[in-house]
């Protein structure tokens, strides 16, 4: 554990496992997302209710998950950054914060356009909208304040902190449905697979949660490959990879 | 871990504990707001305000509901399977709206405990699946329980902390 956490340590043993790992989540991601879009799409069996309208559901309850996961990452990213000193948390947190505010939004818009067939409108002030609306405010706070100081270290402790303190919104989403009268139905989608949905319905969700997953590690790799290398372009490291590839 | 390192996780650890319980505690204060609506067991206990704009959420009575031939009137059930709520209404309903289907109706709760409803909006509850398959649980006797377990559990604490009537203020 301590082992694996001073390896962490060095930017360097980061920018090379990446390397090895990347292209197996971009691989994972295409096939899944690939497989997931035409089955979910075109060859699932359409709602009793809803009919075709409930196929938003392969996008908007991917992305809901991932904006809630990327925060929670982000939080632990924090944590790490905070306690240890480790550059390398503090780089990921860095490039998921964007990728975060995108799930958030398009699990929003996703649900406003789902909303207006099925409930007759495309927002209310319910406990699951109004939480998840806060969320993306968390999301678009902590990037800028990230920005906001002219020392990057200090834009990083205070975008670490409003990421840990931001954290406590996460169970009040995923909860809301629960503890308060919603118009906003309770989950459906749950990995333990509960029978709320039918299994030719639920394969082609978890196939696509997988995806997203897929996507979110891959582009997370990505990125913090390339944040690595402007944070450190005055490393000895670098300057050789740089000559080596000249 | 070095003594410094572990202060400061104490520190960020106590920090978070302190929000979080500052969150909970304001949540918990605002708890009758949060709730979109009121079930017709709240507003049968007296919960909910008269001749001000609420919302109140419910099933749509199987059986209840009846439509003026001659406009777009419309008069149906609200229930939770504990208590019921009559409603009143003129306008186009939701796609959705149905016998046995969860909505959230917008209106005014007049004197005669009935709801002049401004706005319907259709509930959709968790469960998806196809056609053939509803079919078969409506023959089964499908009914929605998730819903009337939490109009149970709302019912059942409503009687716990007294009806308004019966208190001091």
């Amino acid at each position: 554990m301590w082992a694996f956490i001073n390896k962490l340590r060095s930017p360097k043993w980061f920018y090379a496992i990446s390397a090895k790992l990347q292209p197996l989540f971009w691989v994972a991601a295409t096939l899944l997302l690939l497989v997931g879009t035409v089955w979910g799409l075109a060859f699932a069996p359409a709602d009793y209710q809803q009919g075709n309208s409930f196929r938003i559901i392969y996008v908007h309850v991917p992305a809901a998950f991932l904006a809630q996961s990327i925060f929670v990452s982000m939080a632990v990213s924090g944590l790490v950054f905070m306690v240890w000193k480790i550059k390398v948390a503090d780089m990921v947190a860095t490039v998921m914060a964007p990728l975060g505010a995108a799930m958030t939004f398009v699990a929003l818009f996703s649900g406003a356009v789902w909303g207006v067939p099925t409930w007759g409108t495309w927002w209310m002030w319910d406990a699951r909208l109004t939480s998840m609306l806060i969320l993306l405010f968390l999301y678009l706070g902590v990037i800028a304040l990230r920005g906001a100081f002219s020392s990057r270290d200090s834009g990083s402790r205070a975008a670490s902190v409003l990421a840990m303190v931001g954290v406590i919104n996460i169970p009040i989403i995923k909860y809301s449905v629960d503890w308060w009268y919603t118009l906003h139905q309770p989950a459906t989608f749950t990995i333990t697979g509960r029978a709320a949905m039918t299994m030719d319905m639920w394969a082609p969700l978890l196939i696509m949660v997988l995806g997203f997953y897929s996507f979110f590690i891959a582009l997370t790799l990505m990125r913090t490959r390339s944040e690595i290398l402007r944070r450190e372009a005055n490393k000895r490291w670098v300057r050789e990879l740089a000559e080596e590839t000249n | 871990m070095t003594p410094k390192r572990k202060q400061k996780l104490f520190v960020i650890l106590g920090l978070l504990s302190l929000t979080a319980i500052a969150v909970g505690l304001t949540l918990y204060a605002l708890r009758a707001n949060i709730n979109l609506f009121f079930s017709p067991v709240q507003i049968a206990q007296g919960d909910a305000p008269m001749e001000r704009q609420i919302r109140a959420g419910g099933m749509v009575k199987e059986g209840s509901v009846s439509r003026d031939p001659e406009s777009l009137d419309v008069e149906f059930v609200v229930t939770d399977y504990v208590d019921d709520l009559e409603v009143y209404y003129s306008g186009i309903l939701p796609d959705l709206f149905r016998e046995g289907q969860g909505v959230v109706v917008v209106g005014e709760l007049q004197a005669d405990g009935r709801l002049y409803a401004d706005k319907v909006l259709a509930r959709h509850d968790e469960n998806y699946m196809p056609p053939e398959v509803a079919q078969a649980l409506e023959e089964a006797g499908y009914s929605p329980a998730d819903f009337q377990a939490k109009a149970a559990e709302v019912g059942k604490r409503l009687e716990q902390e007294g009806s308004p009537e019966g208190s001091d203020y």
